[in-house]
């Protein structure tokens, strides 16, 4: 049975040119064009022709850039927005959580606020009373209930919102953006909550650039771009190809950077020091295919190269490399002489590779530092905060360094199979 | 039509929700609390029974005593205060209620309902302080106070149909909002609630005996008057052509409302 059915969905934007801003009233009804100017010239296309059917007790995910057209999509279905072309047809009781707490009034305590709430959504009085336990206790909020609103913290709010929004008891459920203000803690709560909704049958439609639980809880993904379905299919084939279109986006955003960066470095004195007996020239980041890149995955094989020329014999030099983070911190650090390599002549020039075959960061933006120097720190060439990369990573670990680890449970302890 | 009204109805739940959360939220975080609905009347009636009682002493051949002018005029504002506060305060509710017509699937009729009801409700709980003030002045009042939901009902109507207007048309010209603060002032004089539609002046110059009776106010107002103050039976007449009046608002304003409610989400 389909529970969704959106037929060649069109939605414009119209784009009210500025003339129709300093028209008042009174011009208005003088000229008769009331109606008219309510009609604008330009027009902005947010989806253009999108069709797909949502089969009953089915979980579908939009993912996404930015503008691309998703929360637009969701309007529509949500019934708020009207399409301009096109139909929608849905089958039983929606509820949308696109705006969690709507209708809340900071002055009032969170227990009336629950009636108010709950009934914007939909809910009855009776049900609310019934339930009223029930949402206080998921939300957590057994202790502040009977405060105003607005002395809560924002994650309480949302907790509450939430709290109500899940008792509607719907059909079908839509939900975007929402779960991105939870604290660590509360997430997972509602992803409990969100696939006890998908073992009940109902039919979910999710909103959210968070590709991990996309993959998670959704039996089928649609990637919108520019209004358009771009593709559409198993979860994990749309979100790798996804996050492949991402990293090649961003790539060359850092490139562009790091074009701009080197020119910009090699005149910062802050940046680089030292007496240049020994430079350091031409850093380069590849991949294993050689190919000269700035984002990578966080278990890729990373090649840094660069070109070192001495200007006279020397014995004593150290190279070193270290990694920092944005913040600053120092990930990891190393040089030849801690990694056992003693010093015994440098001459003329030379190309030097440093391999790494994973780097096991978090994702996150990162500096390379790059120095030459003597066993004393006597600096011959220093190259500071002067490359970036990016590392990206679909796991969502926290911290500095991605530590290899496996679970293993004894048989009691049991887990709900992946999908 | 008859499928809004039954829309309507479907929500009242939701409304009278939005009515008490606006009630509440008035008074919220005062010492008084909710004893500020008799309170704003009572201090209403007090500074302008000071101001026409002492300083200005308008003399009016119906009112036997100076005193009774305070409850005369009191008779005339507090229904004046529920249709100029519901007029004003429908130009901005849809915007300030912004997040539930983007975000949410919200009747949005509900808004400028809930801004007439409320007021109407604030209206209500100054009665019995109107009723207090008649009985302290020695005032006689008559059974025809009981025929006050007629004149309620007429104003409902029409304030309504105004807010409808009003509150869809401001989305999309917000000048309005600033128009309106003057122009309810203007209303205000031209309805007879300082002076009683006989004053001299009015009854002598056709023109502003024209202009004010054209003024759906002014009957609306004239029948509380009557109710209380005169202690008689309205003009029916005048009564029922306002009532006819209100409903034409209501009808257009309402349909104007639902031509635009689909702009709402976009241009609030």
């Amino acid at each position: 049975m389909v529970s969704i059915s959106v037929k060649n969905l069109r939605k414009f934007y119209k784009k009210y040119s500025n003339k129709h801003k300093f028209l008042t009233l009174k011009s208005a009804f003088l000229s008769r064009t009331l109606f008219a100017d309510l009609k604008s010239e330009e027009i902005f296309e947010a989806l253009n022709g999108v069709s797909f059917d949502v089969k009953k007790g089915k979980t579908l995910s939009i993912i996404g850039e930015n503008g691309s057209g998703k929360s637009t999509l969701l309007k529509i279905l949500a019934g708020i927005s009207k399409p301009s072309e096109g139909e929608v047809v849905t089958q039983g009781r929606i509820s949308a959580l696109i705006e969690l707490g709507a209708g809340f009034h900071p002055e009032i305590s969170g227990r009336e606020n629950i009636f108010i709430n709950g009934s914007i959504l939909g809910l009855s009085k009776k049900r609310i009373e019934e339930k009223l336990d029930s949402i206080i206790r998921f939300a957590e909020l057994e202790d502040f209930i009977d405060n105003p609103v607005k002395t809560y913290s924002s994650g309480m709010y949302m907790r509450l919102g939430f709290s109500i929004a899940i008792n509607v008891d719907p059909d079908i459920l839509l939900i975007d953006e929402v779960l991105a203000v939870g604290d660590a803690s509360f997430v997972p709560k509602c992803i409990d909550k969100i696939n006890e909704f998908k073992r009940k049958g109902k039919t979910i439609i999710f909103v959210s650039h968070d590709l991990a639980t996309v993959e998670r809880i959704s039996d089928e993904v649609i990637w919108i771009k520019e209004g358009k379905i771009f593709k559409k299919g198993y979860p994990k084939r749309i979100t790798d190809a996804y996050l492949e279109y991402i990293g090649k986006k961003d790539e060359e955003k850092a490139s562009e950077d790091h074009q701009f960066k080197e020119s910009e470095g090699s005149l910062d004195k802050e940046k680089r020091w030292g007496s240049r007996d020994i430079e350091i020239t031409n850093v380069k980041m590849r991949n294993k295919k050689g190919i000269e890149k700035y984002v990578f995955d966080f278990d890729e094989p990373l090649n840094i190269e660069f070109d070192v020329c001495a200007k006279k014999k020397e014995k004593d030099f150290v190279f070193g490399l270290a990694i920092l983070n944005s913040e600053g911190v120092n990930c990891y650090g190393s040089n030849t002489l801690i990694d056992n390599l003693k010093a015994d002549e440098i001459s003329e020039n030379g190309k030097v590779t440093i391999s790494i075959p994973a780097l096991n960061l978090v994702n996150g933006t990162y500096f390379l530092n790059l120095a030459v120097h003597k066993r004393d720190g006597f600096p011959f060439d220093y190259h500071h905060f002067m490359y970036n990369f990016k590392v990206t990573s679909k796991h969502r670990d926290i911290g500095i360094a991605r530590v290899l680890h496996q679970w293993n449970f004894p048989e009691n302890i049991k887990f709900e199979k992946r999908k | 039509m008859l499928e809004s009204i039954k829309e309507l109805y479907r929500y009242r739940q939701l409304l009278i929700v939005m009515v008490v959360r606006e009630l509440k939220a008035k008074y919220r975080g005062t010492v008084l609390g909710f004893f500020w609905s008799f309170m704003n009347p009572i201090l209403l009636v007090t500074v302008y029974s000071i101001v026409f009682g002492l300083i200005f002493q308008p003399k009016y051949a119906e009112m036997e005593k100076q005193i009774y002018y305070s409850v005369f005029f009191f008779t005339g504002i507090l229904p004046w205060t529920w249709f100029a506060s519901s007029v004003l305060e429908s130009a901005n509710v849809l915007i300030a209620h912004g997040s539930l017509i983007k975000k949410i699937n919200f009747p949005v009729e509900i808004l400028p309902m809930m801004v007439v009801i409320t007021n109407m409700v604030h209206f209500a709980l100054g009665v019995p302080v109107l009723i207090l003030a008649f009985l302290i002045l020695g005032k006689s009042l008559s059974l025809w106070v009981l025929f006050l939901p007629i004149a309620m009902l007429v104003q409902f109507v029409f304030t309504m149909g105004l807010a409808f207007f009003i509150s869809a048309l401001t989305v999309h010209f917000r000048d309005i909002k600033d128009l309106l603060v003057n122009l309810i002032t203007l209303w205000f004089f031209v309805t007879p609630i300082i002076y009683p539609f006989t004053f001299g002046p009015i009854q002598k110059s056709h023109f502003l005996k024209l202009f004010l009776s054209l003024n759906p106010m002014t009957h609306i107002v004239e029948s509380y008057q009557y109710l209380f103050f005169y202690g008689s039976l309205p003009h029916y007449k005048k009564l029922a052509v306002t009532l006819l009046v209100g409903l034409i608002l209501f009808w257009l304003g309402y349909k104007l409302f639902d031509k635009l409610r689909d702009t709402f989400v976009e241009e609030v």
